[in-house]
C-alpha cells in the first residue's frame, strides 16, 4: 500500500501575471507507509511548494495528491481529512506559537478534532513527552520560553494530532549542535513507535545520510532519487546544481580524483574510515 | 599585536538571571584579523558579542574600542561608527524599499555629504557583490544577498571591525557561502577585523583564530588548527568536531600519520592522498 502519491502535480504562482513563475512542473513522487524520505534541493526549487499540498495547503494548477489512493481535493470533506492526516512542520515554527499557554498551544489540534477532554489531556502530554518538554512548562506563556523549547512547544502541537504522515520543513534550523542532534534523536524515537511517515526537508547533507530514501528537486522537478549512498554516489550532478555534499562523500570523491580506489557509494564518516584503513593496510600500513 | 579591542575582566549578569552571561573575560582582537566565536546555546557568545559596541555594558571590567572606552557615553558615537554589527535575521535589520536606501541609512543619519554618501554606498554594494542590485526591493531578495545588503549597510559607516551574530542561521548552503566568502575577502581584501559568531564549524575553520565560549568564559582560544583536534574537549562543551578533524583523529589513533591541522574537506583529502600514495 502506497501511503500518499503525488501525480502529475504542477503549481503556477501568479498566473496570467508578469510574475508567473511555474514552481512545481508535472512531479509524480510515492511514498511507502513507514519510510523516511529526505527532500532536497536549495531555496526556490520547490520544495515547500511542494509540502504545502500535501495537507491541501495549495491547490494545484494540475494533478492530485493521492491519500491511499483517495484524491484530497475531491471534497471538502477530503481536504478537512488530510489536514489531520498529514502534519506539516514549517521552518521556524516557534512563530506561530498563540496560545496563552503552553497546554493550550499543544492542544489546540486535537481541540479541533472534537477529542474528549481525557483524550486531549493524553495526546497534549504524550506529545510533550516526545520532544522533551516538561509538564512544569505546561501553564507557562509560549512567550516565556527560550527558542529551542518554543520550537518543541510547536513540534508537539502537531504531534499531538498523530498524524500519520509528518513534513518537516527544516525542524533543526537556527539550533546549536547540541539541540540539533537531540531534537533529531527525538524525532526518529516518535517515528519508530508510532510506524509513521516522515518527509524531512533539509539543506544538512549529514541529516539527509539518515533517512531510508533521498529525493533532490531542482526547478520544480525531481532529478535524483534513490537510497542516501545512489544519491550520493552522483555527486558531480549535486555539486552542479549548488548542493553540498556530506563531508564524507565529498572528500571520497577527492580521493577518487586523485585515483585513489574509493567507492563511489561512500557518504558517512565510518565507511570512509573503512575505506581509507583498507587501502592503508594494502600498502603495508600496520594498524596498531 | 596592535589591538583594536581590548575586554578586560569583563562580568555581566542579565536581570533575574541566577548566573552571570560573562564571568570575568579577558582577550585583545588583533587588527585585521579574522575571529569565530562558538560555543553552545547560553555560553555567551551573543552577550559578548554585544559588548562590542556598546549594545551592553560591563558590570565589571571593562571593553575598549581603539582604546575608547564603552561604558564613557561621550565615546559612544565614535564606538558605533567602528564596530558595526550584523544579526541573524536579516529581515529585522533591512528598513528601507529600494537596496541603495538602505544602504545609504547610517550614513545618512551620521550627516555624510550626498556625494560622499554615493560613493559609500556604492563602494559598500560593490564590496557585498550587491551593485546590479541597487535599485531592487530588498524583501524580493534571497537570504543570502538580504543578508550581503545588511553587511554592506555596515560598512557604508566605514567601520574598523564587523561584529557579525549567527548571520548565516537561516540561510540554505548558497546563501551561507556567499556570506562567508563576502565576509573574509572583506577582512583579507580590505583588512576590516571579523569577528563572526557561529555554530558552523566548517565556517569557524576559516578564520584566523577560533574562541570557544563556555558559561560565560573563554574555554578555548587559538588558531582552528589548534583548536579543532581538541575533540573530547569540544564534546564536552557540547559542541561537535567536523568531520575532517575526526577522521584525521581516528585514522591516525588506527596508526597512520596524517596532519591534524587538515581542516577543509580538500586539506583533508590532499593529506590522506600523500599518505597512500
Amino acid at each position: 500500500m502506497k501511503n500518499i502519491e503525488v501525480r502529475g502535480l504542477t503549481h503556477v504562482y501568479s498566473r496570467g501575471t508578469p510574475f508567473e513563475k511555474t514552481a512545481i512542473d508535472s512531479l509524480d513522487l510515492a511514498i511507502q507507509a513507514g519510510m523516511t524520505v529526505g527532500l532536497i534541493g536549495h531555496t526556490g526549487s520547490g520544495k515547500s511548494t511542494l509540502i504545502s499540498h500535501l495537507n491541501a495547503l495549495l491547490k494545484p494548477t494540475a494533478g492530485t495528491v493521492l491519500l491511499d489512493g483517495e484524491d484530497i481535493f475531491a471534497s471538502k470533506a477530503a481536504i478537512r481529512a488530510a489536514r489531520f492526516r498529514v502534519g506539516v512542520v514549517f521552518q521556524y515554527p516557534e512563530y506561530q506559537l498563540f496560545e496563552e499557554t503552553v497546554f493550550a498551544d499543544i492542544a489546540y489540534g486535537p481541540k479541533n478534532l472534537k477529542l474528549d477532554k481525557s483524550e486531549i489531556d493524553r495526546r497534549v502530554r504524550q506529545a510533550a513527552a516526545f520532544v522533551g518538554l516538561d509538564e512544569g512548562y505546561f501553564d507557562r506563556s509560549p512567550l516565556e520560553l527560550s527558542g529551542g523549547q518554543k520550537r518543541r512547544t510547536a513540534i508537539a502541537g502537531v504531534l499531538a494530532m498523530e498524524p500519520e504522515l509528518l513534513v518537516l520543513d527544516e525542524p533543526t534550523a537556527g539550533l546549536d549542535p547540541a539541540g540539533r542532534a537531540d531534537l533529531l534523536e527525538k524525532l526518529f524515537a516518535w517515528k519508530r513507535a508510532r510506524n509513521a511517515t516522515v518527509l524531512l526537508v533539509t539543506h544538512d547533507m549529514t541529516i539527509a545520510g539518515l533517512c531510508d530514501r533521498l529525493v533532490v528537486m531542482e526547478a520544480g522537478r525531481i532529478v535524483l532519487d534513490g537510497t542516501p549512498a545512489e544519491v550520493f554516489a552522483q555527486s558531480g550532478k549535486l555539486l552542479s546544481i549548488g548542493l553540498d555534499l556530506p563531508p564524507a562523500a565529498h572528500i571520497a570523491r577527492l580521493l577518487r580524483e586523485k585515483g585513489l580506489d574509493v567507492p563511489a557509494g561512500i557518504y558517512t564518516e565510518d565507511q570512509l574510515y573503512e575505506a581509507v584503513l583498507a587501502l592503508w593496510q594494502g600498502k603495508g600500513g600496520v594498524p596498531c | 599585536m596592535d589591538p583594536v579591542i581590548r575586554v578586560e575582566n569583563v562580568t555581566y549578569s542579565y536581570p533575574d538571571s541566577d548566573r552571570p552571561a560573562l564571568d570575568g573575560v579577558t582577550l585583545d582582537v588583533a587588527r585585521g584579523s579574522f575571529v569565530a566565536v562558538l560555543g553552545s546555546n547560553g555560553s555567551g557568545k551573543s552577550t559578548f558579542a554585544k559588548h562590542l559596541n556598546a549594545i551592553l555594558l560591563p558590570a565589571a571590567g571593562r571593553v575598549l574600542v581603539d582604546e575608547l572606552d564603552t561604558a564613557k557615553e561621550d565615546d559612544l558615537l565614535a564606538i558605533r561608527r567602528r564596530v558595526g554589527m550584523v544579526f541573524q535575521n536579516p529581515d529585522n535589520q533591512i528598513v528601507a524599499n529600494v537596496v541603495e536606501d538602505d544602504v545609504a541609512f547610517a550614513p545618512e543619519n551620521m550627516g555624510v555629504e550626498p556625494a560622499e554618501i554615493r560613493r559609500r554606498v556604492d563602494g559598500a554594494l560593490k564590496q557585498v557583490g550587491m551593485y546590479d542590485f541597487r535599485l531592487h526591493a530588498p524583501h524580493l531578495l534571497s537570504g543570502g544577498q538580504k543578508q550581503r545588503v545588511a553587511i554592506a549597510g555596515v560598512l557604508a559607516m566605514e567601520p574598523e571591525v564587523l561584529v557579525l551574530d549567527e548571520p548565516t542561521a537561516m540561510l540554505d548552503p548558497k546563501g551561507r557561502r556567499e556570506v562567508v566568502s563576502t565576509v573574509e575577502a572583506l577582512c583579507r581584501d580590505r583588512g576590516i577585523t571579523v569577528i563572526l559568531i557561529t555554530h558552523h564549524m566548517d565556517e569557524a575553520a576559516r578564520a584566523d583564530r577560533v574562541i570557544v565560549m563556555d558559561r560565560g568564559r573563554v574555554a578555548l582560544d587559538g588558531t582552528p588548527a589548534e583548536v579543532f583536534p581538541q575533540a573530547d574537549r569540544l564534546r564536552a562543551l557540547d559542541l561537535t568536531v567536523p568531520e575532517t578533524t575526526d577522521l584525521i583523529l581516528r585514522l591516525n589513533a588506527a596508526g597512520m600519520a596524517l596532519p591534524t591541522g587538515a581542516l577543509t574537506v580538500e586539506a583533508c583529502a590532499a593529506a590522506i592522498g600523500e599518505a597512500l600514495a
